[in-house]
């Protein structure tokens, strides 16, 4: 369904015409895509659209909702979320794991903080097409160039919210731990972890909806997950499936930020006696 | 425009401009070795530069100065009318403290929903067979709104209650409880607000060119439409660099325009 672009050698080359070839004249296709013909088909490199002369009268009126495209397109729709899926978990997972390191190094050297702040900072003012144009170069197209993007941009997000939560902790309380005989490990794991953990959860709830929302942008490389179908509903005007693709979009990021909203009360109890989120 | 040629071009067109010295000799080796070969980065920097100091690709229609104006009043028509709803709105919303959870969990649904799909989808709309322009606008406007009204309505609320209480003794009208004494002590919060939307708009208005409308964006787009990195590199660039220079500006305007610095370091505003 989504333009797969032969990864590797010369892939950049090899791939991306399909996709981008259409960015010059996209208006000018919108208006000849009007004149009613049967949508989807319109040289996007689209599945044969094998349902549409079988009494699909929403098919071809290119109807917003349309129940003939979702059976006919399940295959497609599935393949789209999945990957949107797998790289939203890619990047938080990668943007986890190096924030992780770096809030530790900011908070331990006080004068590491600011430039590790305004590093991250200043990559999240650089706009998603800019960024994974920059790194276009660098990993050509692949899956790697938009994981790569959207974990710089949750880093961001991450260290904030980790830093605000250990920095949340009482110094009463990291002082009785001491006395206790607490090495920094322990204390680290055992006392101030659960006192971040509604901070850091917070924080990986954040950077997820938001990524959900940035992989789209994927798109243009072609890897955006439901992006891809947006973007080639866009350029053949089909109407069903930019929407559709968008509605489900929204639905992945609210699903995924319920149920880290679950795990976030079920690790931390405590807060909800607080009448906190 | 073909990608070796143009990293050719400017390796030896400036010696030592924007790539060290040792990239040089790699990069030409790369160029000469085909496109099979995977490029170097420094090359494709350097390709970026010679694109970028051509003055050709900065006149006419497709130049960037002419992308560069069209990016800018994206943003500013949008900028001008998300400030015309979303002040009023956090402000008199924050003034009677009501709907404050409306107005949080608004900014927190605008992060969910992708600006690509709500631009797709409004060009798709009756709206955008009569206009390019206007469902582009109304969507950057729609997404500009929620840290503009959610920093509007947390400044308001957070005016200290005993200053409200106390400006009520003096028998203050609301209005005038509003612009003489919340409003200014509201004011970090509200131009972090401000600041955020203006960033993130400009920001934003780049997807513009995925959907068909204009701005630097499409340098980018088309970079990619001709399949010379080059190109695409030096729009991401200059995309990069005016979103950093907005947020300066305003960064900068922020901290001369604030009358007591010391308040400063309250107001670090939620990033869209």
């Amino acid at each position: 369904m989504f333009v797969k672009p032969a990864c590797g050698k010369g892939g950049y080359r090899a791939g991306s015409t399909a996709p981008s070839m259409r960015h010059l004249t996209p208006r000018a296709e919108v208006r000849a895509g009007e004149g009613g013909a049967v949508p989807g088909t319109g040289g996007t490199g689209d599945g044969v659209l094998s349902a549409a002369g079988g009494g699909s009268n929403c098919l071809v009126a290119n109807d917003w909702i349309c129940g003939e495209y979702l059976r006919t397109r399940a295959h497609d729709l599935l393949d789209a979320v999945g990957q949107h899926l797998v790289l939203t978990a890619e990047s938080v997972l990668a943007g986890i794991v190096v924030a992780i390191p770096l809030t530790l190094l900011a908070r331990r050297w006080r004068p590491v903080a600011g430039p590790v702040l305004g590093v991250t900072t200043v990559l999240y003012a650089i706009p998603s097409l800019a960024m994974f144009s920059l790194l276009l170069p660098v990993f050509g197209l692949s899956p790697s160039l938009v994981v790569t993007g959207l974990t710089l941009y949750s880093l961001t997000i991450l260290v904030r919210n980790f830093l605000a939560g250990l920095r949340g902790v009482p110094e009463d309380v990291r002082e009785a731990a001491r006395g206790m005989g607490y090495g920094p490990v322990r204390l680290l794991l055992e006392v101030e972890l659960p006192l971040a953990l509604p901070a850091v959860l917070t924080g990986v709830r954040i950077a997820t909806v938001s990524t959900v929302a940035l992989v789209t942008v994927g798109a243009i490389v072609g890897y955006g997950g439901l992006g891809n179908l947006i973007l080639s509903g866009l350029q053949s005007v089909f109407k069903a499936q930019v929407l559709t693709a968008s509605v489900l979009c929204v639905l992945i990021a609210v699903v995924l930020d319920l149920l880290l909203l679950g795990v976030q009360r079920l690790l931390t109890p405590w807060t909800r006696a607080a009448g906190q989120r | 425009m073909d990608p070796g040629g143009g990293a050719a071009v400017s390796a030896a067109a400036i010696p030592g401009a924007a790539i060290p010295a040792a990239a040089v000799p790699a990069t030409a080796i790369q160029s000469a070795s085909g496109p099979e070969a995977r490029p170097l980065a420094a090359g494709y920097l350097g390709g970026a530069w010679s694109w970028l100091t051509s003055s050709a690709h900065w006149s006419g229609d497709d130049g960037v100065w002419h992308r560069l104006l069209e990016h800018l009043a994206y943003s500013g028509v949008c900028l001008g009318l998300a400030l015309l709803i979303a002040l009023p709105a956090g402000i008199v919303l924050g003034h009677l403290g009501r709907f404050g959870a409306l107005a949080v969990n608004l900014a927190n649904a605008g992060r969910a929903v992708p600006t690509l799909a709500l631009m797709s989808v409004l060009v798709l709309t009756p709206l955008g067979n009569r206009s390019d322009y206007w469902p582009l606008v109304i969507a950057l406007t729609l997404f500009c709104l929620p840290p503009i009204l959610a920093n509007a309505y947390v400044g308001m609320r957070e005016v200290d209650r005993d200053v409200v209480e106390a400006a009520r003794g003096l028998g203050m009208t609301g209005r005038q409880l509003v612009f003489r004494v919340e409003l200014p002590l509201a004011r970090p919060l509200v131009m972090t607000g401000i600041r955020a939307g203006a960033v993130q708009l400009v920001a934003t208005a780049t997807l513009a060119a995925l959907v068909g409308g204009g701005g630097l964006g499409r340098i980018i787009t088309e970079g990619f439409a001709l399949q010379s990195t080059p190109q695409v590199v030096a729009g991401a660039v200059l995309v990069a660099v005016l979103a950093l220079a907005v947020e300066a500006v305003f960064w900068l305007a922020e901290r001369a325009l604030d009358p007591r610095r010391e308040r400063r370091a309250r107001g670090r505003g939620r990033r869209g």
